[in-house]
């Protein structure tokens, strides 16, 4: 069955409350998840301070205060802070999003929770093992395919063909939406998950590539395409703004269209 | 460590191999295709079942009830709507089953007993619509 509760060895605990620095007058209180895999205990919420007035506004601006300033072992990725490589994805007051573009007064809480993204296996902290979700994307060959010889320059779209690219390209591949998917959580061994189906429909719609039907043919499956029920959280939740559950019904369109 | 992956044994394979699996089945459009045909000719169906079951409360007497069933345009009306909704009703729960039922044994079994159900439960309204509507012909 799907799982509903955590299983006994993934139940956090109440972890360290770390000493608030000295003084700083404006305190902002972070409860951050920690699990170590070489100490056999269950996962903890440790508790931080972070000083604001020495700190910038971002959520993964604080991190790295902590990291550099209170507890060096916190474990994190991150990588150019400007929402644009997807690697500081986490689950941050119950929301899947990016560190570096969401603002510590945007979280407008007296304790920010901030967890890894859900239902993924956990590496150590605020780490999770992204394997699958980039094997699912390697999966739908994320790549132009043409049989036609190769043209001396470019391959060439209308203005009207290249707009349709818009709302697509733009995925940065940090693993928000498709860790927000009931979906995924349940299925997420053979469901695609929204990340790689709005990929799959960006080479779908791709008016250059000539292996639509193949494409298309990859995809049909009850479990591959048609576990999205069409929740609706990836929309939700995807710090770039794009809608890959549109995406997905567009793909059920394609299916439609070549059946009726 | 929450883990979702199914099979979580060591293994050498690949992660692609294992999220390529055994391929794409080459179903699930028809499934959708027709759950949303039966979700469209539930509307009007189930409105004039509601309908007809209100003119049956509403019948002074037995007879003139099993008058009203006899209708051919109700009792028509009747079995689209049997068909229908015992249609709709397989395709949604077969859905639910997958995505909830994982272990292979219990999802066999409950998507076995889904279709058993959806066919004894549209099979059982169908004979009583039949019996009374034709009854009076028959008899």
């Amino acid at each position: 069955m799907a799982q509903f509760t955590l299983p006994k060895n993934s139940k956090y605990t109440e972890g360290k409350t770390w000493p608030k620095p000295a003084g700083a007058a404006n305190l902002q209180e972070f409860r951050i998840y920690r699990w170590n895999p070489d100490d056999g205990a269950n996962p903890r919420i440790d508790t931080y301070y972070v000083d604001r007035d020495d700190c910038g506004p971002m959520v993964l601006d604080a991190l790295l205060w902590i990291k550099n300033n209170v507890d060096s072992t916190l474990v994190f990725r991150r990588s150019c802070r400007e929402g644009i490589c997807g690697s500081c994805a986490m689950n941050i007051m119950g929301g899947n999003t990016l560190a570096c573009t969401l603002g510590i007064d945007d979280c407008a809480a007296g304790s920010i929770k901030i967890y890894p993204l859900p239902h993924m296996p956990v590496l150590k902290d605020l780490v999770p093992d992204l394997t699958s979700f980039f094997a699912q994307h390697a999966s739908i060959e994320p790549w132009l395919q043409t049989e036609t010889a190769e043209p001396e320059t470019e391959w060439r779209q209308t203005p009207e063909e290249r707009s349709k690219l818009d709302g697509l390209y733009e995925c940065i591949l940090c693993a928000c939406c498709t860790t927000s998917c009931p979906s995924y959580w349940w299925n997420g061994d053979r469901f695609l998950g929204p990340a790689a189906l709005l990929q799959a429909y960006r080479w779908l719609i791709d008016s250059r590539d000539e292996n639509t039907g193949e494409r298309l043919n990859n995809l049909h499956d009850p479990f591959r395409l048609y576990r999205c029920h069409t929740i609706m959280n990836c929309a939700n939740t995807c710090p770039k703004g794009l809608n890959p559950a549109k995406a997905i019904a567009e793909v059920k369109k394609m299916m439609i269209a070549r059946v009726v | 460590m929450a883990d979702n992956r199914a099979d979580t044994r060591v293994s050498m394979r690949t992660p692609l191999a294992r999220v390529k699996g055994l391929g794409a089945s080459g179903h699930g459009v028809e499934h959708w295709w027709v759950h949303r045909m039966t979700a469209v000719s539930n509307i009007p169906l189930i409105i004039s079942f509601v309908i007809i079951i209100a003119a049956l409360a509403a019948s002074p007497s037995y007879q003139e009830a099993i008058a009203i069933i006899s209708h051919p345009l109700v009792a028509i009306i009747l079995i689209l709507a049997v068909i229908s909704v015992t249609n709709h009703m397989r395709l949604g729960m077969q859905i639910v089953i997958e995505d909830y039922v994982h272990d292979k044994g219990p999802k066999i079994a409950a998507v076995i007993a889904n279709n058993f159900y959806a066919v004894i439960v549209g099979v059982a309204c169908l004979y009583a619509i039949l019996k009374v509507s034709l009854g009076r012909i028959l008899a």
